[in-house]
C-alpha cells in the first residue's frame, strides 16, 4: 500500500513545483509521401498526417485527466520534408508547410516539426529549396517549425550553410517583424542533431525511425528545485543525490505516460527525453535551480560547474528510470523562456559568452536569444559556427535558435507570448567576422584521439 | 483497476460522508482510507476500486471535484499507477 506522505509528495509536486509531461509528440514518416507530382505529395502528407494523429490529442487529454498529471503540449514531428518535397518540380516549399500547418490545426496539436534538411556535408536540391523557403515558410505559417543540421563530429561544420543560416534568419526576422521576429523562433540550427526528440522547434522525425513512434519530454525544474531548497548547504554529493532522485521520480512518470500513450494509440513507443525543460512561469526556472546550489545569480563564475553536475545528475537519475531514453535529454537553457535567466540578462550577470561556455556542458545551445535587430548576417553565422564547433569537437549536440528582433536595441524587451516567453535583448560583440564567414567550404571532421 | 482519491483541505463534518455516497452511487468499492493532519491540513487519502465503475472516469472525477468545491477542499481521484510508478520499483 502507498503511503499517505508519497501520495501528498506526488501531489504536490504536479499541484505547486510544476511538474507535468511537456509533451507528446508523435514521429510520423512521411517518406512515401513523395511524389512527382507536388500537388499530390501533399493530398498524401495531409491525409496521412490527419489519419495517424487523428486520436492523438484526445488521448493526451484521456491520460491528463485519469492520471492526474498534465500534459503541456500534444505536437507531430515529420520526415525533414526536403526528403519528401525532393521528388516533385516545385521551386518554392512553402506550400509544403501550409500543408503541415493545415494538418496541425485539423487534428488539434500547437507545433508540428520537420520543416527541416540535413545538411552537415552538403546540399541536395531539395536541401536547397526547402532552405530557401524557410523564411516564408515560418512567417506564413503559425504552427510549423524548422531545423538544420549543419554539422556533425562525423562530417565536421558545412561553412557554406553556415553562412547561408545567417542570412536566413535575419529575413525571417523581417518577414516577421510586426511580431519582434517570432519566426526566428520556430527555426533551430543545429550541430549533431538528435533524429527523436519530442521537443520544438527543432523535432523532426529521422530516417532511421519507425514508421509511427511516440516520443516523450519530461519537465519538472519547480520540482528539482523543490528538493534542493530541503539540503541547502549540504556537500555536492548530497546535491547530485537528490537530483538524481527527484529526475527518477519524474522520468518514471514520463515512461508511465509514454507507454499509456503508445498503447492507447496502438504506436510503438520511441523514447523518453529526460530534460528539465523550464517555462516562463515563476517556479519552473532551471536558472533557479544553479542559483539555489549557492550562485547570487545565474551566469556569475561557477555557473558553467553548477550546470554540468545538474545535466549530469538529471541523466544518470532519469536514465534508470527508463526503459529508452534519448531526445536532447538535459537541462535546457532557453533565455527567454526562463523566469531566472531573463532576470539574469537584466541585471548584467548572465551574457552570451557566459551562454555559450554553459551550452559545453548542458544538452543543448544558445536557444532563445535575442539579439539587436542591426546584427548581421556574418555576426549571427559566425555564433552559429562557435555553437557548431563546441558540439563537433565535444561529440554532443548543440544548437543555436537567435532572434534579431528587427529595430530593436540592447535593453528592449521582446515580447513572444506563451510558452516562449519574452526576450531581453542581449549585447553582441561588434568586431566583424564577415571575411571569415565568407570563406566558405567546410571545416574538416575532428580527430578523435589525442584528447586534450 | 485501482484510483487514490485524495482530499485536501481544512477538516469539517461530512467529509468522508459526502465522499463515500457519490462513490457508492458511481459502484466504487473503498479499499482504504487513511486520514492525517500534515502541516496543520486535514489529509484523506482513498484507495478505491473502480473496476465495476458505473459512469465514466471523467464524470466521476467531476463530481468528486465538484464536491470538493462545494465543501471548499482539494478532491482529486488519480489512477494508482501514477503512484506506483513514482514510488514503487
Amino acid at each position: 500500500m502507498l503511503m499517505p506522505f508519497e501520495i501528498i509528495e506526488t501531489i504536490k509536486m504536479i499541484q505547486e513545483e510544476n511538474l507535468d509531461i511537456r509533451t507528446i509528440t508523435m514521429g510520423i514518416s512521411l517518406r512515401d509521401c513523395a511524389s512527382s507530382s507536388a500537388k499530390e505529395s501533399r493530398e498524401k502528407i495531409y491525409n496521412k498526417i490527419t489519419r495517424l494523429a487523428a486520436n492523438l490529442v484526445k488521448v493526451g487529454e484521456d491520460i491528463e485527466k485519469e492520471y492526474g498529471i498534465p500534459i503541456v503540449n500534444k505536437r507531430i514531428s515529420v520526415t525533414p520534408i526536403s526528403l519528401v518535397a525532393e521528388s516533385s518540380d516545385e521551386e518554392n516549399y512553402v506550400k509544403f508547410a501550409e500543408t503541415l500547418d493545415r494538418a496541425a490545426d485539423a487534428v488539434g496539436v500547437n507545433f508540428i516539426g520537420g520543416f527541416s534538411a540535413l545538411i552537415q556535408k552538403g546540399y541536395t536540391v531539395g536541401d536547397r529549396k526547402l532552405i530557401a523557403s524557410i523564411p516564408e515558410a515560418l512567417s506564413s505559417t503559425k504552427k510549423v517549425c524548422s531545423s538544420v543540421n549543419l554539422a556533425s563530429t562525423k562530417a565536421g561544420i558545412n561553412m557554406d550553410a553556415v553562412r547561408e543560416m545567417g542570412h536566413i534568419i535575419k529575413k525571417a526576422a523581417h518577414l516577421s517583424a510586426d511580431n519582434g521576429g517570432l519566426a526566428c523562433a520556430k527555426l533551430v540550427v543545429f550541430a549533431n542533431v538528435p533524429e527523436d526528440n519530442p521537443f520544438m522547434a527543432g523535432a523532426f522525425h529521422g530516417v532511421g525511425e519507425p514508421e509511427c513512434v511516440i516520443n516523450v519530454g519530461v519537465s519538472g525544474p519547480g520540482v528539482v528545485k523543490s528538493a534542493l531548497e530541503k539540503v541547502r548547504g549540504a556537500d555536492f554529493e548530497t546535491v547530485s543525490e537528490t537530483i538524481k532522485k527527484t529526475a527518477f521520480k519524474i522520468t518514471r512518470m514520463g515512461q508511465l505516460v509514454a507507454r499509456e500513450a503508445s498503447r492507447r494509440l496502438g504506436v510503438s513507443f520511441g523514447i523518453v527525453d529526460l530534460s528539465l525543460a523550464p517555462t516562463p512561469t515563476i517556479g519552473d526556472s532551471v536558472a533557479h535551480i544553479l542559483e539555489e546550489m549557492g550562485l547570487e545569480k545565474c551566469g556569475t563564475h561557477g555557473t558553467t560547474a553548477a550546470l554540468a553536475l545538474l545535466n549530469d545528475a538529471v541523466k544518470k537519475g532519469g536514465t534508470m528510470a527508463s526503459s529508452s531514453v534519448g531526445g536532447l535529454s538535459g537541462a535546457f537553457i532557453p533565455v527567454s523562456e526562463d523566469a531566472g535567466m531573463i532576470d539574469a540578462v537584466m541585471k548584467g550577470a548572465l551574457t552570451i559568452e557566459k551562454l555559450e561556455a554553459m551550452t559545453c556542458v548542458c544538452s543543448v545551445g544558445l536557444d532563445m536569444i535575442v539579439v539587436p535587430g542591426d546584427t548581421s548576417a556574418e555576426t549571427i553565422s559566425a555564433i552559429i559556427a562557435d555553437e557548431s564547433a563546441i558540439g563537433v569537437i565535444n561529440n554532443k549536440t548543440t544548437a543555436v535558435r537567435i532572434i534579431p528582433a528587427p529595430g530593436k536595441k540592447v535593453g528592449d524587451v521582446v515580447e513572444f507570448g506563451g510558452l516562449l516567453g519574452s526576450g531581453p535583448v542581449m549585447k553582441v560583440n561588434n568586431f566583424s567576422s564577415k571575411d571569415f564567414i565568407n570563406r566558405g567550404g567546410r571545416i574538416p571532421a575532428p580527430l578523435n584521439s589525442l584528447r586534450n | 483497476m485501482r484510483a487514490v482519491i485524495t482530499v485536501i483541505g481544512k477538516d469539517k463534518i461530512g467529509i468522508i460522508a459526502g465522499i463515500s455516497n457519490i462513490l457508492a452511487n458511481c459502484s466504487v468499492n473503498i479499499l482504504d482510507i487513511s486520514q492525517t493532519t500534515m502541516q496543520d491540513v486535514f489529509t484523506m487519502v482513498m484507495l478505491v476500486d473502480i473496476s465495476k465503475l458505473s459512469v465514466q472516469f471523467a464524470e466521476l472525477s467531476e463530481q468528486l471535484e465538484n464536491k470538493g468545491v462545494e465543501m471548499g477542499l482539494s478532491v482529486k481521484i488519480q489512477h494508482e499507477d501514477i503512484f506506483n510508478s513514482m514510488h514503487r520499483i
